[in-house]
């Protein structure tokens, strides 16, 4: 049976899931329950400066988008930080800590961009013995607005200068969570590591309006006729997220950087896929707050069954083993030549692929073979773009079909040709210019 | 028919075999109509197919897939429109067309995986609303001056009278019985059509105006052909079929409860309070078709204790569809094959029971050759109707087995003579096939007239 303890910053989970900071860590009796029911890990809602605390609106503060058997696809959200006295967040902080040793429990901390309050706060979590503090640099509705959150995420030489402050006044490690509201996500990383934090956590919730109502013309979620953007988490932000993560993995500065990823985790296979591109740790909220804690259960067996299928003994066997394969486009063999195939028996005969390739792309798939209806593919046109298995409504049935000899009809050229990328090729102007020097 | 009420010993034939309530839930929708919820996503599972087989399949060609597609993204009357732009009679088709041979047959998810989309019942969630709200959503087309005449207010006369209204062509139908509709009306299994749907419908076609029905005018009878070509523009025969066919037995027509089903089944459609109407407590039905079988299952359901229907030949040649056979059993109807009955015996003037011999089909039933009996109260005939080429009173018109013949567009060999719907020869006997013969006849006659759809 696979070992799925991990150890991220020296800070031990028995498993590698954790929950996120979120609706459903905000108080002891959510997080004890969760911890019941087997997560690895906690990162505790938000807190932020002592005093008077954030007020949340008292209606809809969540809205989703669904698939038609109201399967949820993406949620948003537009709570603030905790609503609760920083006391008793802290005072229960410590009570789990103590009843819960083995579990990683992590504090969220959002308070103003000057030193004393960062300062000032994390004495006060240090007290509580958790076992790291996380910056939420990344929430992007309602706190941004007060120059916190995403407002201090979008600004890398805000991260980096608050990561210093924090890893100055404390013991603990720290861990920057990143929005992905920003055009180039390395940079606030780099920001984070030169700063001198123990690692990021990405990705915080993106800009966005669930729906429009087309009868009250508002938002669909509304406080008093009146909605804002929020945050959208769920299965529909999880390519964002894994596209975000890998490009800090990739990153020559980041290298190294430690990840805890988020981002639509909802499966034992979403947080494989996170894992081999890097991450330490996976953090969950949107499939908890959609099925309830249990939902764990699903995650650990799932991650355990596949290392054991893999003979992958502890996470760190397989944790990364992605990264190499990601590349930049230019250096994407042009040489290499797929078609797609049509598995006749299987085929339905529905026709989607025949129209999508005839109306939107290379007119490769023949509708008719001697006057009867049948699909298949011409290799004349095919370019081989994947449209048609990505349509196919049977699995398997169209597959992408690597060519290895002969003559590819559609160009003249033979199939089997030493690997080639763009920065070689005749085509690119490039080439050209540096041959001329 | 007669049915006659004996006293006990004889044969026993009551009405109100059942309670009200009992009669009420057995007589209930038989598919209740999809909640929204259900309808989005039952229409989420639609591939929206190239060239859709289920289109093709459909003899009125309903773009299947965009109503479905409407139905998915929330347009409920889209979708509508979108059937009654092909067939004005989508709400009577998605109840009583056989899908499971049509569209819901030649749907690829019945390849993939045997569980087609259920078709009929996504048409009738989106055709429900319009119906009810009793407007036809097309607009009369301008007058055109031009009268046509139709004979039979059922679904082929009612589609052609619709669709010429649209082109701004009046009609008149000559309709024999009190209310329209046809076969709707006054055939169809009632609990396929609850709540009176047959009459709302024609209502709701008619609602477009231009169209004039004189009832009690039957073809040959009280209107002549000749009649029709000299005061109208063109004449649409639609008059379905005439009389039943019959066994040819002795003492068929003496003999007290040996019963036309067809007859029957109109008498139930119209029946106020199904509990007055009798039925046997020991039923046989003879016959393949779907008269038989809703005459079967309606017996069930009024509470015959045993409904047995005997057909002639095998499983495969029955004109019901696997789906009806099904129907058929689950509500306890037992079906024999391969038996042809031989001999009706009566105690006194009334039926007590029926003797069949076995053909030489699959033996399943019986050896080929042997003779059994069943006990029975009440025989349901149900092996056919011919055609009514009399009423024709010799014009000349071709006719084949009884039926008139037509091409393409529905013309007759008689110029200015369009029909369509069971009357005509090589037809499908269904609805569907019948709305399509009229919408096709008034396309050709309004091309004809010089009046185009708008």
């Amino acid at each position: 049976m696979a070992d799925l303890r991990t150890n991220f910053l020296g800070v031990k989970s028995p498993n590698p899931f954790w929950l996120a900071s979120a609706p459903p860590t905000d108080r002891k009796v959510n997080v004890e329950r969760a911890f019941r029911a087997g997560w690895g890990g906690v990162v505790w809602k938000t807190l932020g400066e002592a005093g008077p605390p954030v007020v949340n609106v008292s209606g809809a503060r969540y809205g989703a988008i669904h698939g038609p058997d109201r399967r949820l696809i993406a949620m948003n959200n537009i709570e603030l930080i905790t609503d609760r006295d920083l006391e008793i967040n802290l005072q229960e902080i410590k009570e789990v800590k103590r009843a819960w040793a083995d579990r990683a429990l992590i504090t969220s901390l959002m308070v103003p961009c000057d030193e004393k309050s960062w300062e000032d706060i994390l004495a006060r979590v240090e007290q509580t013995e958790c076992d790291g503090v996380e910056l939420n640099f990344g929430c992007p509705h309602g706190m941004s607005e007060r120059g916190m959150g995403s407002a201090v995420g979008q600004v890398p030489e805000y991260v980096e200068m608050v990561a210093r402050w924090c890893k100055a006044h404390t013991r603990m490690p720290v861990i920057v969570k990143l929005t992905p509201n920003i055009t180039d996500v390395r940079q606030p990383a780099r920001a984070a590591k030169t700063g001198g934090a123990d690692a990021v956590s990405l990705i915080n919730t993106i800009n966005s309006i669930m729906n429009i109502d087309l009868d009250r013309m508002t938002p669909d979620v509304v406080i008093d006729g009146k909605g804002t953007h929020g945050g959208m988490c769920g299965p529909a932000v999880k390519p964002i997220a894994l596209s975000m993560v890998s490009e800090i993995a990739r990153d020559s500065v980041c290298a190294g950087l430690p990840i805890s990823a988020i981002g639509g985790i909802t499966t034992w296979r979403d947080a494989a896929e996170f894992i081999a591109l890097g991450a330490g740790t996976v953090q969950v909220c949107t499939a908890a707050m959609t099925y309830g804690f249990k939902v764990v259960q699903e995650m650990v067996t799932g991650l355990a069954d596949y290392m054991d299928s893999k003979g992958y003994a502890t996470v760190e066997d397989f944790r990364g083993r992605a990264i190499p394969s990601i590349t930049d486009w230019q250096y994407l063999n042009l040489n290499y030549v797929a078609k797609a195939e049509i598995d006749q028996k299987l085929c339905i005969q529905c026709g989607r692929c025949h129209i999508v390739c005839e109306d939107t792309s290379h007119q490769a798939i023949f509708a008719r073979i001697n006057g009867k209806r049948q699909f298949v593919v011409n290799e004349a046109e095919c370019v081989g773009c994947n449209l048609c298995t990505l349509v196919c409504p049977v699995e398997d049935c169209i597959t992408l079909v690597h060519k290895v000899a002969g003559v590819d009809p559609r160009t003249g050229l033979d199939y089997d040709r030493a690997p080639a990328n763009w920065t070689a090729h005749p085509n690119n102007p490039a080439v050209h210019a540096k041959a001329a020097e | 028919m007669t049915i006659a009420a004996n006293p006990p010993g004889a044969s026993d034939v009551h009405p109100g075999r059942l309670d009200e309530a009992t009669l009420k839930g057995n007589f209930a929708d038989l598919h209740p109509l999809l909640t929204p919820h259900e309808a989005r996503v039952e229409a989420e599972r639609c591939y929206f197919c190239f060239d859709p087989p289920c289109q093709q399949a459909c003899p009125t060609s309903i773009d299947i897939p965009l109503f479905i597609r409407q139905i998915a993204a929330g347009n409920r009357s889209g979708a509508a429109t979108t059937i009654f732009d092909s067939n004005i009679m989508g709400g009577m088709c998605a109840r009583v067309c056989p899908t499971e041979t049509l569209c819901e047959e030649a749907c690829v998810r019945e390849a993939a995986e045997a569980k087609p989309v259920v078709i009929g019942q996504l048409q009738r969630y989106a055709t429900e609303p319009t119906i009810a709200n009793g407007k036809s959503p097309y607009a009369r087309g301008a007058p055109t001056g031009k009268r046509v005449a139709i004979v039979g207010a059922g679904p082929a006369g009612l589609a052609c009278a619709h669709e010429l209204a649209i082109a701004g062509v009046d009609s008149t139908i000559f309709e024999p019985r009190e209310k329209a509709g046809g076969l709707n009306e006054y055939g169809i299994a009632a609990y396929k059509t609850i709540d009176d749907f047959a009459a709302k419908e024609a209502a709701f076609i008619l609602s477009i105006g231009g169209i004039e029905i004189r009832r009690g005018q039957a073809l040959g009878r009280e209107v002549k052909l000749e009649d029709l070509q000299r005061d109208y523009d063109a004449i649409f025969l639609g008059a379905g079929l005439g009389a039943t066919n019959k066994l040819g037995l002795p003492r068929e027509t003496e003999l007290a409860n040996v019963i036309d089903a067809v007859d029957y089944i109109a008498r139930l459609r119209q029946a106020k309070d199904l509990s007055t109407l009798p039925i046997g407590r020991r039923v046989v039905v003879i016959g393949g078709g779907m008269t038989a079988i809703d005459a079967a299952v309606q017996s069930k359901k009024l509470g015959a204790e045993s409904v047995t229907m005997v057909y002639r030949r095998g499983r495969e040649q029955m004109k019901a569809s696997a789906y009806e056979r099904e129907l058929a059993q689950t509500s306890g109807v037992i079906i024999r094959y391969w038996a042809r009955p031989v001999e009706l015996e009566g105690r006194g003037d009334t039926l007590s029971g029926v003797v069949f011999e076995s053909g030489n089909g699959d033996g399943a039933s019986a050896p080929a050759g042997s003779v059994f009996r069943l006990d029975a109260d009440m025989l349901f005939l149900a092996i056919g109707q011919r055609g009514a080429p009399e009423a024709l009173d010799g014009a000349p018109i071709e006719v084949r087995n009884g039926r008139i013949v037509v091409d393409s567009e529905r013309r007759t060999t008689l110029e200015g003579v369009w029909a369509g719907g069971d009357c005509v020869y090589g037809g499908k006997d269904l609805t569907v096939s019948a709305v399509e013969d009229g919408k096709q006849a008034a396309r050709s006659i309004a091309a004809v007239l010089g009046a185009s759809r708008a």
